[in-house]
């Protein structure tokens, strides 16, 4: 094919010449590379002369084979001539590095301790974050004029107004859920009314909150992650700190507070919609009047069950902003980053909320609000 | 000539001037390897562009100058075609990019190179890795160490050290990102080549030496340069052809001296302001030097 570059050998007194032909392009040249890199003979000469069109990769393999085995170029065109002297200016002589992947056996080990030293060295960091947050929380208080009001009410709005339409249809579909299934297994007792006790205390006291948190994590843990994140890549944080704004009372204490604040009132509204939704179903299928399901549940939910409710909302909405601003503010260098830092987030805050959560629970039952 | 009353012209073309072979009928069309006609962009209600013209001849480094937010960096990007136009065609190296489908004008997008202003490296990926990118994607069957010499020599080729192919675009200054970006850009050895104001942010030596590092590709590698910049040294030293946008069009394209024997204000004060003037005396000298030292070695 005389589209594709070639080469052949021609045995001389002093060493092989080699003769190359065809176009020496980046289009064409893979190939042939692996071959001449197969010659063992030793070459004197590079005949260049039927070498069609040439670019800076043909020149860069002319050059290096010239450079390994001492060879003279001879029948170069100007082209060609130009490009290989250049090349050869700028040539350090040293072999291209190629950055192997680790093997196996080496690499698994690897990870396993860097996770373990990640681990403890994160825990140290995320205590260091706390510290420096409460900081400038206690700054503010002194100085309440530096406070971001603004700041505040728009992440209010953003966490807690933004994510009621979401956050009420899930809890209606659960309760939905809860009522169903719960009936299904109380009429075996003939005891389908108490499926209003389970759906108000199951959603009052633990999925209301529960569902909440996990939703607030996934839809606002990770927008703090990769919005400070994305900040930190860009310099905007570096900016701040320079014009003399705290990174930590602009971003992070509004976000925060908000998700603090708005975290019960969340919980106590997914709690309402869930206990709506059962009383939907009950309505529909069990033949328990919708105003009949809920004035019942005023009777047979103790107060307790609210105030556990309440208290998880606060504790949780700091777990949740915390990871993901601490994610956030640890993102550095480059875009895959940001990705990893607010998968971390949100797996963070949900699994802190769930084992706090177990947690609660026992610590509740041991108080007596059982 | 209307050009400094632009929205009184009838005929656009009017003022644009012609260098070179004479007027665009003498000239084949295939020695335009850009040809921009009728472009016009709108973001919202702000339009960027209304009915723009500009031909970019084989072979040659074209500059392109304007104020700020005059489009220069949007037209780049509707000519490499990412960016849709609101309105007109634009021909690169014989392909339509407004007629193409974004997945159908790949032909050619082995044949252009484009270094954008901020470098944009992938940053998850080592110099040497994103000088690769372009090569295993066209080129999947350059082996490993083939690919790895050509990422090095490459890489050598911009100025840069050797040991800066292993490193990531974080540990890099803002310089050497600029070359290991054009080294990517020149992976594939293209004929065409977009600079997004390459020098900027170079200091003066680093930023001549990347000038004649420019000229000398040009040169050998009988490139065209579309070259987006501020840097009027840059433009006196190698740039070919200037065009100036202003006015949301291409008001001038030329030589320096032709550009000058306009009467645009913009033109002037762009090369007769007191930057300009230094730029300009600095070129003189450095040519009386050079050929005083030719007339000396005779």
């Amino acid at each position: 094919m005389s589209d594709m570059p070639d080469f052949t050998l021609i045995p001389g007194e002093s060493g092989d010449t080699l003769v190359l032909t065809g176009p020496l392009l980046v289009s064409t040249l893979g190939r042939l590379d692996q071959r001449l890199r197969a010659i063992t003979t030793p070459i004197a000469k590079v005949d260049l002369g039927g070498v069609g069109a040439i670019d800076t990769v043909g020149a860069w393999i002319c050059c290096r084979l010239t450079r390994d085995s001492g060879a003279e170029i001879v029948n170069a065109g100007d082209t060609a001539q130009r490009l290989i002297g250049e090349l050869r200016k700028i040539d350090d002589g040293r072999p291209a590095e190629i950055s192997r992947p680790m093997l196996i056996w080496l690499r698994v080990p690897a990870n396993v301790g860097d996770t373990v030293i990640g681990l403890a060295l994160g825990a140290v960091a995320v205590l260091g974050f706390v510290g420096q947050m409460m900081l400038a929380a206690g700054g503010m208080l002194r100085h309440p004029g530096r406070f971001r009001t603004r700041a505040l009410v728009h992440q209010m709005e953003l966490v807690g107004v933004n994510s009621l339409g979401i956050i009420g249809l899930m809890s209606f579909l659960v309760g939905i859920v809860i009522a169903q299934q719960g009936s299904v297994e109380l009429r075996q007792f003939g005891a389908e009314v108490y499926t209003i006790n389970l759906v108000g205390r199951l959603t009052l006291r633990e999925l209301g909150i529960l569902m909440t948190a996990i939703m607030v994590a996934g839809r606002s843990g990770s927008a703090f992650a990769a919005e400070l994140g994305t900040m930190k890549l860009t310099e905007e944080v570096d900016a701040m700190r320079t014009i003399g704004v705290s990174p930590m009372e602009a971003l992070i204490v509004p976000r925060v507070l908000a998700t603090v604040v708005m975290m019960p009132l969340l919980g106590v509204y997914s709690a309402v919609m869930g206990i709506i939704g059962g009383a939907f179903l009950g309505q529909v299928s069990l033949g328990i009047p919708f105003l009949t399901f809920l004035s019942r549940i005023r009777l047979v939910v103790p107060i307790s069950d609210v105030w556990v409710g309440l208290t998880k909302g606060p504790v949780f909405g700091l777990i949740v902003a915390l990871a993901g601003c601490y994610q956030g503010m640890q993102v550095k260098s480059n875009a895959e980053e940001v990705g990893k830092r607010t998968t971390a987030a949100v797996v963070m805050a949900i699994f802190t909320v769930i084992v706090l959560d177990a947690f609660f629970a026992v610590f509740f039952t041991e108080i007596g609000w059982g | 000539m209307n050009a400094t009353d632009p929205d009184t012209a009838d005929h656009p073309e009017a003022d644009h001037l012609q260098t070179g072979a004479g007027s665009p009928s003498d000239v084949q069309a295939d020695q335009f390897i850009i040809r921009v006609q009728g472009l016009r962009d709108v973001f919202g209600s702000f339009v960027v562009h209304d009915n723009l013209d500009l031909d970019v001849r084989r072979g040659e480094i074209l500059g392109v100058v304007g104020g700020s937010g005059t489009g220069k960096s949007v037209l780049m990007r509707a000519i490499i075609g990412l960016q849709l136009p609101d309105d007109g065609s634009i021909e690169v190296l014989g392909e339509s990019i407004t007629a193409a489908r974004e997945d159908a004008d790949i032909a050619i997008r082995n044949r252009w190179g484009v270094l954008f202003q901020g470098g944009a490296l992938f940053s998850t990926l080592t110099v040497a890795e994103n000088v690769e990118v372009p090569l295993r994607e066209f080129y999947p069957e350059i082996d490993e160490q083939l690919l790895a010499e050509i990422a090095h020599y490459k890489v050598l080729l911009t100025g840069l050290p050797g040991d800066a192919a292993l490193k990531f675009p974080s540990e890099l200054s803002g310089g050497m990102v600029k070359r290991a970006g054009l080294a990517r850009a020149l992976a594939l050895d293209p004929e065409l080549l977009f600079l997004d104001e390459p020098t900027s942010g170079l200091d003066p030596i680093a930023a001549a030496a990347f000038d004649q590092l420019i000229k000398e590709l040009q040169q050998t590698l009988g490139l065209t340069v579309f070259l987006i910049t501020h840097d009027l040294d840059t433009l006196h030293e190698i740039c070919d052809r200037v065009a100036v946008l202003a006015d949301k069009r291409v008001i001038a394209v030329g030589t320096i001296p032709e550009l000058l024997a306009t009467d645009h204000p913009w033109i002037q004060e762009y090369f007769n302001g007191p930057r300009g003037r230094a730029a300009s005396d600095a070129w003189h000298q450095d040519k009386q030097r050079a050929s005083a030292d030719n007339g000396n070695a005779r």
